[in-house]
């Protein structure tokens, strides 16, 4: 295994399959951690590292915060609201204010696109991008991956399908940079006012024949349909969504028999997929979530420069 | 007191000379031009080795005063074109309150004679507030001074409107000009629409949100057999529009900017919100078409889109960052580096688009060229001289550059507004 060197996790465009993979080994061990009794390792005692949110999230923010906290590391939360943000502070001037205060690692989370490259560019501290705009949330991407090694032994040469709304999605982009880079071969699916031609770019085929996907792919990834979008009249109806390209019951049928259904939630059921799905056997959501702890941990651990030293208390 | 310009290469619109000339300037009008003056009592200046241009006009910038005086003033505005070798600046009226009634059109034209330097003419609002609801008083504005009327930064939307602005500026006499934008097709948008943008996760504005305004626009010209000039062209399909609408003797005229002729959406790709502009940067082939246009007179005129903004508002995010950049100072740099150097255009087509088209397409009948009897305005560039764009040095209030670290060629070395060095380097 190759070293680490990056001191900032900004997305997954520029990161080489050597890099996913110590993240991915990495979390594995980390993994390991958090289904123990003593939920804790010293790893990152004596760091600060500091959730800086500025559009809300739940599970995101609480799977950083619990991944810092098993490493023992010392966190701090910063939602919009709470802060100076709404008398016209900018994203920088905050977070240059934060790092004042000596912390070791910032988790930026933005409603723009490249928020976290400027911070990163302007500060010391690591910056880890927790979703930026429409652009990149690499962790979610990265522990995506991770479940799909530990569900199907493999990435490289499976067919991954995305589908919705990929034109406002990050964890669409994301998935589409480290799933091409592992090899895996990545179809996104879903309206035509949602799809943008240009995301052939990025490495992703596109198919709008929804039950011709499902037929060949071995994971299946419904985005949450954002209802804003059904007002910025993107869509003739919610319903007509869901009727052709929410997963259920009926269209799962035609699926490979050992496909695992992925979201990255908040679900919307009985839109993009039914409850049945959701909840039913090829579903891994809830392992989604599971393994993002131990992701964040792996990267925390990485970025935080404990490189060299062993995982204490193994 | 009277000027003398020993040894100048006078480039004028229809030709450049071979022999340098000198030129004398009394009463603030070119009196003579001969091959040798003699003038004891004159100031006199030698051009050896500079090429002596009409002084430049720039049809569209943005002084912030009255309103937002933190970004520009009249007084910083006009110092940054006297630096930049323009003579004659026209100011768009999206001001805080906007220049859409007699006062606020009378506070620019007096601030303006207050500071002299330059001249510099207010542009009126087409609508009242810029809001595409009620026409302005368009005698009035123009009685108060304005050269023009545009509700730039802001597109007249409205189909019927822009029809009645264009029946009713007709019978005024005063030029209308378009931001050419439908903002349905562009709501929300920051940067061009395509591979990029897509690519960024931003949001894009296809360049159809122009072309179709262009279009329309072209087409109520056509009905109207009214003028109409269109404001910073930045689509390759808005110079196939115009190019064959001047070809069916349509009276349309269009500018471009030095962004639009320079850079591309990659500028976006470090979210360098200096670069966030409108229209937005657009393709290779965008740039190379407006270049193309600019030869062949498509395009008439070179435009600044002269657009300060204070440090602490392009320092937000790309979607809350303001659009523009600015453009006095780094002008002539520009057109020399990307136009006459690569051989697009030739010195006395720079005279053209920079100093007579600007001149002509406004009515301004003693300015655009070294003549005698014309008005004094002279600007003396270096063709040589090799500069750096450097923030510090930005006589503007605002450096919100995508230029700034660029290595220029061609610069201003003196600035001459009816006899008067306003500038010199």
């Amino acid at each position: 295994m190759s070293e680490w060197v990056k001191h900032d996790l900004l997305d997954l465009q520029d990161m080489s399959k050597a890099e996913i993979e110590i993240i991915l080994e990495t979390a594995k061990s980390f993994k390991e951690v958090s289904s123990r009794d003593v939920k804790k390792v010293p790893a990152l005692r004596g760091k600060t590292v500091v959730m800086l949110f500025f559009e809300p999230s739940t599970r995101t923010r609480s799977s950083f915060e619990l991944a810092a906290k098993r490493l023992s590391a010392d966190t701090i939360n910063i939602a919009a609201s709470s802060s100076s943000l709404s008398k016209g502070e900018s994203a920088l001037d905050t977070a240059r204010n934060i790092e004042a205060m000596n912390v070791d690692a910032i988790v930026v989370r933005h409603s723009s696109s490249g928020v976290p490259q400027v911070l990163s560019k302007n500060l010391n501290a690591s910056v880890i991008n927790a979703g930026d705009g429409c652009r990149s949330h690499p962790t979610q991407a990265l522990l995506d991956m991770f479940t799909i090694q530990e569900k199907l032994g493999r990435i490289g040469g499976l067919k991954v399908a995305i589908l919705g709304d990929i034109r406002h999605s990050r964890v669409a982009r994301s998935n589409i940079w480290g799933l091409t880079t592992m090899g895996a071969e990545v179809t996104v699916c879903g309206p035509s006012t949602l799809v943008p031609p240009e995301i052939e770019d990025l490495g992703a085929k596109i198919n709008y024949d929804i039950r011709e996907v499902i037929r060949q792919s071995d994971v299946l990834m419904p985005l949450r349909i954002q209802m804003e979008r059904q007002q910025q009249k993107f869509l003739p109806s919610l319903r007509e969504y869901a009727k052709e390209f929410g997963i259920d019951k009926k269209k799962l049928e035609l699926a490979k028999k050992d496909v695992i259904i992925m979201h990255p939630g908040p679900t919307n059921r009985g839109l993009e997929v039914s409850a049945e799905v959701a909840d039913g056997e090829y579903s891994v959501i809830l392992n989604q979530v599971t393994n993002g702890v131990a992701v964040r941990m792996a990267i925390l651990y990485l970025l935080l420069g404990a490189k060299g030293k062993s995982i204490e208390g193994k | 007191m009277s000027l003398l310009i020993k040894n100048a290469v006078i480039v004028n619109a229809d030709k450049l000379a071979k022999q340098p000339r000198d030129i004398l300037i009394e009463k603030g009008v070119i009196k003579k031009i001969a091959s040798s003056i003699k003038e004891e009592k004159a100031k006199t200046i030698d051009t050896k080795g500079k090429l002596v241009f009409p002084g430049l006009i720039d049809i569209h910038a943005h002084f912030r005063e009255p309103g937002e005086e933190h970004k520009e003033t009249i007084e910083s505005g006009v110092m940054a074109a006297a630096k930049g070798g323009f003579t004659t600046v026209m100011c768009m009226p999206n001001t805080v309150p906007v220049i859409d009634n007699r006062s606020i059109a009378e506070l620019v034209v007096n601030e303006s004679h207050r500071i002299g330097l330059i001249n510099c003419i207010p542009i009126g609002a087409i609508t009242k507030g810029q809001n595409s609801q009620e026409l302005t008083d368009m005698f009035e504005l123009k009685e108060a001074g304005c050269g023009a009327l545009s509700d730039d930064g802001k597109c007249v939307s409205d189909s019927h409107l822009m029809r009645l602005a264009m029946e009713y500026a007709k019978m005024v006499d005063i030029l209308l000009i378009q931001h050419c934008e439908d903002h349905a097709l562009s709501s929300g948008s920051v940067m061009n629409e395509g591979v990029t943008s897509t690519l960024l996760g931003l949001k894009g504005d296809p360049g159809l949100s122009e072309s179709v305004i262009v279009a329309r626009d072209i087409e109520l010209a056509h009905y109207l057999d009214s003028r109409i000039h269109f404001a910073h062209m930045s689509l390759k399909r808005s110079v196939e529009l115009i190019r064959a609408a001047k070809a069916r003797g349509i009276k349309v005229t269009a500018e471009a900017t030095p962004h639009h002729f320079t850079l591309t959406e990659d500028e976006l790709k470090s979210f360098n919100t200096n670069a966030k502009v409108h229209p937005p940067l657009r393709t290779k082939e965008d740039v190379e078409a407006i270049k193309a246009a600019l030869r062949d007179g498509t395009i008439d005129c070179i435009v600044t889109d002269h657009a300060p903004h204070a440090r602490e508002d392009k320092e937000k995010d790309l979607d809350h960052a303001p659009f523009g950049m600015t453009g006095l100072e780094t002008a002539v740099g520009l057109a020399v580096t990307e136009l006459i150097e690569p051989r697009v255009l030739s010195w006395s087509q720079m005279a053209q688009t920079m100093s007579a088209a600007p001149a002509k397409i406004m009515g301004l009948k003693n300015k655009g060229a070294i003549q005698e009897g014309l008005d004094g305005d002279v600007t003396i560039i270096d063709p040589d001289e090799e500069w750096i764009v450097c923030e510090k040095d930005f006589v503007s209030k605002s450096n919100n550059s995508p230029f700034v670290g660029r290595k220029l060629k061609g610069r201003v070395t003196e600035t001459i507004r009816a006899g008067k060095i306003v500038f010199q380097q």
